[in-house]
């Protein structure tokens, strides 16, 4: 904790002592500006792949589809029969009997819009919304095969799972994206700090002599780094989140890619990469010049 | 005008109680150090008593600048022990050695500024990396003109003749008002007037009861001292440790 408030205060002299290096500190602030650039997209991918996949999942989870045989002769009778059923299960929100003009609308796409339903033996579609605890399907499907014989429940399980297991992969990418971006901006931070550390061999040199403490030395380096990854990485962030606002937007249920966005506290996300890159800076910055010290004397 | 000549009190460097234990400010006792398989010294020892003036002299690559790095532990002996303050060097960790550091100053043959500071301000950087660097605004303009560089105090060093980086490099050392002064070869690098207002300086500074310890190959400025300092003359000689002044 006092490193890092004495890192914010600063020492105007400390920060003197060593000389300004001008294209380390380009680069330092370019790689952090391009990295929390990155980050900031990744993040906005990753978070929306989580928000409309949990849309996606939870719009399927809380609705069925029960298919009745298509049989003109009992039609009618177990329509009846598996709404009565429906209406007297726990758990279901509301039933729907598909009209012949919606499920037309969903053979359209295979069959073309002059499809002739009424010459078909169409089987007849009801829609189930259950309610926000759910229904029992197992023991919906056991009441189903008793009362309306040869009806089909579909939770839409099938769909479901390897959607969600997609977005739990999206969502892993990102984060590891993430990590990545971080670890980067480590990496290079580290072989900044040791180029400028190599180059000031005599400053630090003439600083110890006059009795500089290793903590006194390598404030002056981790509080420069750490301003330069904290600055890059704002710029970065800013533009990052310019990006992501004109992007097209969507409710995000018709393509993932319409809604890339941050919606109520994830926008706290772009505001913290700032931080999380000064502080890889202010940690590796640290680790390498305590290092090279303990190393050059 | 010649520094040496006009010398007055400067506020802090005046005469102070020197704290170690023991008797000793700095103390080698049967040190060897060596380069690779090359042994420099075996079994040297020294004392340098507080208050006390030393001159040490040698050929060149006698091991005079590795004795003074020895004495302030920027090197550490190979067998034997080095004991600054009364405390065993080797056991120094090494924010110790930096506080130790504080209270001896140093004077390098080459001075080592940072070039990229003026002269004030390297003068002033034992106070700054010490966290005391409002001190130096009181003191530096008085240091500045006891050394005879008041008007080159927002110079860099790279602009500065080689005497007036020497006394420079004097006043950096003695800003923080050390207890011993180890000074390499001082006046390598310029003639015999400004080598003659320097040994004014550090005779000076002994007076006000500072260690002195001289590292110097120039045998003319020793024997100007004598008449102004009771001086302890040692020679580096074949990895011994001569006492020498007779014959100077």
């Amino acid at each position: 904790m006092r490193p890092l408030l004495e890192l914010i205060i600063g020492d105007p002299q400390a920060d003197r002592a060593v000389p300004q290096t001008g294209t380390t500190a380009r680069l330092t602030v370019f790689v952090a500006a391009v990295m929390a650039f990155l980050a900031v997209i990744a993040l906005a991918i990753s978070l929306t792949t989580n928000r409309v996949a949990g849309l996606w999942a939870d719009e399927l989870a809380r609705s069925a589809t029960l298919r009745l045989p298509a049989d003109p002769a009992t039609a009618d009778a177990l329509l009846l029969s598996a709404l009565d059923v429906l209406q007297t299960t726990p758990g279901v929100n509301s039933v729907r009997a598909l009209s012949q003009d919606e499920q037309r609308a969903l053979l359209e796409p295979w069959f073309g819009p002059d499809l002739p339903l009424d010459a078909l033996p169409m089987p007849q579609l009801i829609e189930i919304v259950a309610d926000r605890d759910g229904l029992d399907v197992d023991g919906l499907r056991a009441r189903l095969s008793a009362q309306v014989p040869g009806a089909i429940l579909d939770d839409h399980t099938a769909w479901r799972a390897p959607l969600l297991k997609a977005a739990s992969r999206v969502r892993l990418i990102g984060w590891s994206v993430i990590v990545l971006i971080g670890a980067t901006v480590a990496a290079m931070i580290t072989l900044a700090a040791q180029a400028a550390l190599a180059a000031n061999v005599q400053v630090i040199r003439v600083l110890r002599l006059v009795g500089a403490k290793d903590a006194y030395i390598a404030r002056a380096f981790v509080r420069r780094f750490t301003l330069r990854a904290g600055a890059g990485a704002v710029i970065g962030a800013i533009i990052g989140v310019i990006v992501v606002l004109v992007m097209p937007q969507g409710d995000g249920t018709d393509s993932l890619l319409l809604g890339v966005g941050f919606e109520g506290a994830e926008w706290v996300w772009p505001l913290l990469i700032p931080f999380l890159a000064a502080s890889v800076a202010f940690f590796a910055t640290r680790t390498a010049a305590f290092r090279r010290l303990r190393e050059q004397t | 005008m010649c520094p040496a000549q006009t010398l007055k009190p400067v506020a802090d460097l005046g005469r102070r109680a020197v704290k170690c234990r023991g008797t000793a400010v700095i103390e080698l006792d049967n040190l060897s150090y060596g380069y690779g398989d090359n042994a420099l010294f075996s079994q040297l020892s020294l004392t340098l008593a507080p208050g006390s003036f030393h001159f040490l002299t040698g050929a060149s690559g006698a091991g005079k600048t590795t004795l003074l790095r020895l004495c302030y532990a920027d090197l550490r002996a190979v067998k034997g022990k080095v004991r600054i303050f009364g405390e065993d060097a080797a056991a120094l960790d090494r924010d110790a050695v930096a506080m130790s550091r504080r209270r001896i100053g140093v004077v390098h043959q080459d001075c080592q500024f940072l070039d990229h500071l003026s002269i004030a301000e390297n003068i002033a950087l034992p106070l700054t990396v010490s966290g005391r660097g409002r001190e130096a605004a009181g003191n530096l303009e008085e240091l500045l003109n006891w050394v005879g560089l008041g008007a080159q105090a927002n110079q860099l060093p790279p602009e500065l003749s080689g005497g007036e980086r020497q006394r420079a490099a004097l006043a950096r050392a003695v800003i923080v008002s050390p207890d011993v002064i180890i000074a390499d070869e001082p006046t390598g690098n310029v003639d015999w007037e400004m080598s003659q207002r320097l040994l004014g300086l550090l005779i000076e500074l002994n007076k006000m009861g500072k260690t002195i310890l001289i590292a110097t190959h120039d045998l003319a400025m020793i024997r100007a001292a004598k008449a102004d300092v009771s001086a302890r003359i040692l020679r580096l000689k074949d990895g011994q440790l001569l006492q020498a002044g007779a014959e100077l």
